[in-house]
Order: C-alpha cells, then sequence, then structure tokens
C-alpha cells in the first residue's frame, strides 16, 4: 500500500468545491430490540441475547417494537421532517454473516420521515441549514470477531466469531442532502451538525447518543467539484467515523485526498473507505455494490406502518425545547459569551449547571465549580463530567455552604474533593473533616493578634495608610487557621485592630 | 418479451454466492423466465384500482410494548450452529488476504 500523496487543504479549495452527505446511524435507547422482545442491555455474555426471530430461524416471526416506530417520529418532527402517513419496511439482502437472516430489516423507498432540515450554529455563531433527506427505522448488525489475522483484521483472518446481541437493535438512520455552499468550512459543518443532531437526539431522550459506545455512528459521503460547476463528482464514503473530532478530521483528509488524486488526472474510485484514529487517514474498504444489488423488497412479515395523524401530533407537541434555542435562552440567562457557551457545551456542562441551578445554587456558582474544579478533575482521570461521583445536588449544597460563609473556596474545594473520593454528601465531608470555616470571633481575634505581633513592620505600615499590605496578615491568619477562616472577616479584624479605616 | 437474461442469473448467482456452470445458467435462465412470465401475467389483469399490495391482510400497526421477554440461552441459541468457538458462531474466513 502506498502512502496517499495529499495537497494542501488551502490549494484544494483554490481548485475544488465540496460536497458532503452525511448519514448517522442512532442506536435507540429501547429496553427491547426492534422486532423481538430480546434485552438490549450491553456488555452481556455473548450470545444470550438472541431468539428465534434475530437469530433468523425457520417460522419466526418479527413484530415492530412501538417505542421504536414512536421514536423514529419523535427524530423526523425534531429534524423538521413530514411524517409518512403510511410507510412499510423492507428487506435489504446481502451475504454477510453480521446478520443472520442474510437480509437487513430496514426501509428503502417509503421512510418514515423525510424532508427536513437541522440549523446548526458554527464556532463564530453563523447558522447552516443541513437539508434532511430522511429518516429511517433500520436494525443493527451482529459484532465480528475476526481471528487470525494481523489486529484483528478481516484481511487475512481464518475464521470469524458472531456474537448477535446486537443483531436487531433498533437504528434510525438519518441521511443529510447534498450539502453545498460550506466550501472550506466544510469539515466544520459536518462536525457541527453531527454535535447539534447528537443533543438533539438526547433531548429528545431516545438515546443517549455516546458516540465512544457505538450508539451514534457517522459516515461521511465526500465528493469535490471544479471551482464554479454544478455536476457532482464520484463521493467515497468513509465508515463508522466515531467522535467529533474525527468527523471533521475525515472530511478534511477526503478534500485533500480527492483533491490529490483529481489534481493529478485520476479518477475517483466510488467505494467505502475506513477512518484511522491515529493519525485521521482513511484507507481503501470494498467497491461498493450498487444500490439494487440489495434486491430490496416490502417486508412480508411485517405489516404496514401508519401513524395516526393524532399521534404525530400529540408527540409534536411533546417536544422539548431545541437545544440549540435553549442554549441561546440559558447564554442569556447565565450572562455567559458565545465562546464560554460554546467551552461549557464541549464539556458536556449544559445539563448539570441546568441540574446545580435547579437545586438552589446562583448559576455563576454553578458554572465556576463545573468548568473549574469538577472539569480538571474529569480531565485528570479521564471520565465524562457526567461520570464523576457528585450529584448537582451535591455541587449546589457545597455552593450553598459557600454563599452562607460556612465554607470559603479552599475549603470548598477540600469539600469536592471529600465528595469525589468517596467520603460522602458535602455535610459529611464538612463534618469528618472538619472543614468549617473559624466562626468562632475569639478564636480568630487571638490569630489576628499573634499575626500582628508576629508581623510588626507590616502592621505598622498598614497603621501608616498602606492597606493594601493587610493581604500579608490576612496570609498569616489564614496559614494559622489552615485555610480555615473567612478571609474577609480577617480583613475587618486586622483594620480594625490597627484603627485604620477599610 | 425474455423476462431475465443468462447474464441476469449469473450476476444473482454471484449476489448469493451460489456456483453455476454454464449449463446451469441456462437452465435456471429458462426456468426463471418462465416464472417472471407467469408472475407477469398479474400485471396484466390488475387495473389502476387494484393497488400493489406486500401483505394479503388489510392490517396496519401491528406493534408490540417494549417489554423484555426471555431470550434463548447460549448453548440454545448456538446448539444449530455448525461450528462455534468462544461462546460465538464460527464462519468460515469472509475475506482473503488484501
Amino acid at each position: 500500500m502506498t502512502v496517499t500523496d495529499l495537497v494542501s487543504y488551502e490549494d484544494a479549495l483554490a481548485s475544488y468545491d465540496p460536497v458532503m452527505g452525511l448519514e448517522v446511524h442512532v442506536e435507540l435507547g429501547t429496553k427491547t430490540k426492534m422486532f423481538c422482545g430480546c434485552s438490549t442491555e450491553l456488555k452481556q455474555d455473548a450470545n444470550s441475547q438472541t431468539c428465534p426471530v434475530c437469530l433468523g430461524l425457520p417460522g419466526a416471526l418479527p413484530v415492530v417494537n412501538e417505542i421504536g416506530v414512536e421514536s423514529a417520529i419523535k427524530i423526523g418532527l425534531a429534524l423538521n421532517c413530514e411524517i409518512a402517513e403510511w410507510c412499510r419496511f423492507a428487506r435489504k439482502n446481502y451475504f454477510y454473516p453480521d446478520m443472520p437472516k442474510n437480509f437487513q430489516t430496514s426501509q428503502y423507498d417509503e421512510p418514515i420521515a423525510y424532508n427536513g432540515y437541522l440549523d446548526v450554529q458554527l464556532e463564530d455563531g453563523e447558522i447552516f441549514r443541513v437539508q434532511i433527506e430522511r429518516a429511517h427505522m433500520e436494525e443493527d448488525t451482529g459484532k465480528s470477531t475476526h481471528v487470525g489475522g494481523a489486529t484483528g483484521r478481516i484481511q487475512g483472518a481464518s475464521h470469524s466469531l458472531l456474537d448477535y446481541n446486537r443483531a436487531g437493535i433498533p437504528l434510525i438512520e438519518i441521511v443529510t442532502k447534498p450539502i453545498e455552499g460550506a466550501g472550506a468550512r466544510a469539515p466544520e459543518v459536518a462536525k457541527a451538525y453531527v454535535a447539534e443532531l447528537r443533543e438533539l437526539i438526547k433531548a429528545l431522550g431516545v438515546s443517549e447518543a455516546r458516540m465512544e459506545m457505538g450508539q451514534m455512528r457517522c459516515d461521511v459521503n465526500l465528493s469535490l467539484r471544479p471551482n464554479g460547476t454544478e455536476t457532482f463528482g464520484t463521493r467515497s464514503e468513509t465508515k463508522n467515523v466515531n467522535s467529533l473530532r474525527s468527523v471533521e478530521r475525515a472530511a478534511r483528509f477526503e478534500i485533500q485526498r480527492h483533491a490529490a488524486v483529481l489534481s493529478s488526472g485520476g479518477t475517483i474510485v466510488q467505494e467505502t473507505r475506513h477512518f484511522h484514529e491515529e493519525d485521521g487517514s482513511t484507507t481503501a474498504g470494498r467497491i461498493k455494490d450498487n444500490a439494487e444489488d440489495y434486491r430490496y423488497f416490502p417486508e412480508p412479515d411485517l405489516v404496514p406502518v401508519a401513524p395516526a395523524r393524532e399521534w404525530v401530533e400529540e408527540l409534536r407537541r411533546g417536544l422539548p425545547e431545541l437545544p440549540r434555542l435553549r442554549r441561546k435562552r440559558l447564554k442569556e440567562e447565565w450572562g455567559v459569551s458565545e465562546h464560554d457557551m460554546q467551552s461549557i457545551l464541549n464539556a458536556g456542562a449544559v445539563d448539570l449547571i441546568v441540574a446545580t441551578t435547579d437545586a438552589g445554587a446562583p448559576s455563576d456558582q454553578a458554572r465556576k465549580w463545573w468548568m473549574g474544579e469538577l472539569a480538571r478533575n474529569a480531565n485528570e482521570t479521564g471520565r465524562g463530567l457526567d461520570a464523576l461521583p457528585i450529584t448537582p445536588v451535591q455541587v449546589a449544597r457545597v455552593a450553598e455552604l459557600v454563599t452562607s460563609g460556612d465554607l470559603n473556596d479552599k475549603l470548598a474545594r477540600q469539600v469536592i474533593e471529600g465528595v469525589l473520593a468517596g467520603e460522602g454528601d458535602p455535610d459529611t465531608v464538612v463534618e469528618k473533616r472538619g472543614l468549617k470555616v473559624v466562626s468562632d470571633e475569639g478564636a480568630l481575634s487571638t490569630a489576628v493578634d499573634e499575626a500582628i505581633a508576629a508581623n510588626a513592620a507590616i502592621a505598622d505600615k498598614i497603621r501608616g495608610g498602606k492597606v493594601a499590605a493587610a493581604g500579608a496578615l490576612v496570609g498569616a491568619v489564614m496559614k494559622a487557621t489552615r485555610g480555615q477562616a473567612d478571609a474577609a472577616r480577617v480583613r475587618e479584624l486586622i483594620l480594625e485592630k490597627l484603627g485604620v479605616e477599610g | 418479451m425474455p423476462g431475465i437474461t443468462r447474464e441476469e442469473v449469473a450476476h444473482l448467482a454471484r449476489l448469493a454466492r451460489l456456483e453455476l456452470k454454464g449449463e446451469e445458467l441456462d437452465h435456471f435462465a429458462g426456468q426463471l423466465d418462465d416464472i417472471i412470465g407467469a408472475v407477469a401475467r398479474v400485471s396484466e389483469v390488475a387495473d389502476q384500482d387494484v393497488p400493489p399490495t406486500s401483505h394479503p391482510l388489510p392490517l396496519t400497526n401491528v406493534m408490540r410494548a417494549d417489554e423484555v421477554r426471555p431470550s434463548l440461552t447460549p448453548e440454545q441459541a448456538l446448539s444449530g450452529a455448525p461450528a462455534q468457538e468462544q461462546q460465538r458462531f464460527k464462519v468460515p474466513q469472509i475475506l482473503g488476504e488484501d
């Protein structure tokens, strides 16, 4: 295999105009599979969640999952799609052992949702409208393990092992129309679209959409055409790009690769490509079968789905506030900049901060802890913020203790550290570690007297009017009380005792 | 009007991973042509007022509640497998070397 020569991104864009199509698969969070009652729980024993239906045994009959259909309609509505009055499932026939039936139950020319759009916000605040072609219902495939080859690859494997626990888990495939006019921002649009779609799916409550767990996967179709021309070029399809950063990188790499091939007089082969996380490159996969080779035909074992208009309208009324609009509202309520809001979103902190303010904390306190101390801890321990062993209610309690003066920031950090270490809720940690601010005026007064006595020179300066020097004495008192004093009160006492006005 | 050509049968055989000899292709092309011809006669009698149908019963929206039902045990699931390894279905090599 030769290393692909690339042209620089700038040179590629100087000559060519990228056109993208994004296909996103979302694994729904239903309790059971799409067409049978097998559990969808992850990480179970191999082949412990299968039945005659999802194994494709003769005579077994599928029945569609009501929540699967409902979720598909919700997604369609949230994407501003029309919802089919009547639609069917279809068999997509192909020869590959990841589906024991030898076909995947999907939808072909009658998707449940079609003709929609999603507005996404780019980093500079620009809104880009991505047109949606369709969203359709289908099922996930089993998991293959390739044995005997190098590094688990299918090439050169001596045989493969199949676990069908995942086969039949409901999937919604969301397909965009060709995304034109993004120019140099195409990779950014791709990333922003997948990010916004993920937020939307989470807000709808139909899936947790965790890309790192394969609950949401993206295929990036990309082609180039010479600037100023209309006809689309031949596309490549980069499969299973499974993080937001990778979506952007894959689009960028393919623009540079296509440009290199085209500008040297070559032609792009229509093929699937594999994305490599390590270096952001893609390599050739199989030459794609034509759609007709899948020999789609209506699934005779399932009856048509004809969602009643009343049901559709009821679901429409129940839709949550769109994530982009919600973020705009929160940004205004919290009084933060576009940039800060983007950081909060990227950190996965929006819902946590909302929950913390719902639990009574002022929003600046909630933001400060989640984006400061807690974000740092999450980063250091390689966890998501929502995986930290602290709840929004506990963070709100810490904020309350700070507001009431029972804790200062330094002590509050220790309380949070204690909660994260599993020492109990904030009040328990305060109790066990003895972290209350010293509010005993007598003890504090003694500590201030000692500090003044030990730092006579500084005390004289303050008496002489250099109020700013009080900081050094405050520091001494804080040190003596191991940080457990209210710094503001200490300062007051010092100035009082030295007879100066603050 | 010929319904299916020899080349189309060869293509279908490849998609179905069936190895057919030359005379088998001729044989099946003839047979499939007869079958397609017979089925095609249905469209001759169906007028505009007869919608295409994929299911014999006029049913829609047959759905089930999202409730877990017991699955087979892995032993039961694998009981019909010609080969297994690590509690998984074992299948022959899918692709050769690059």
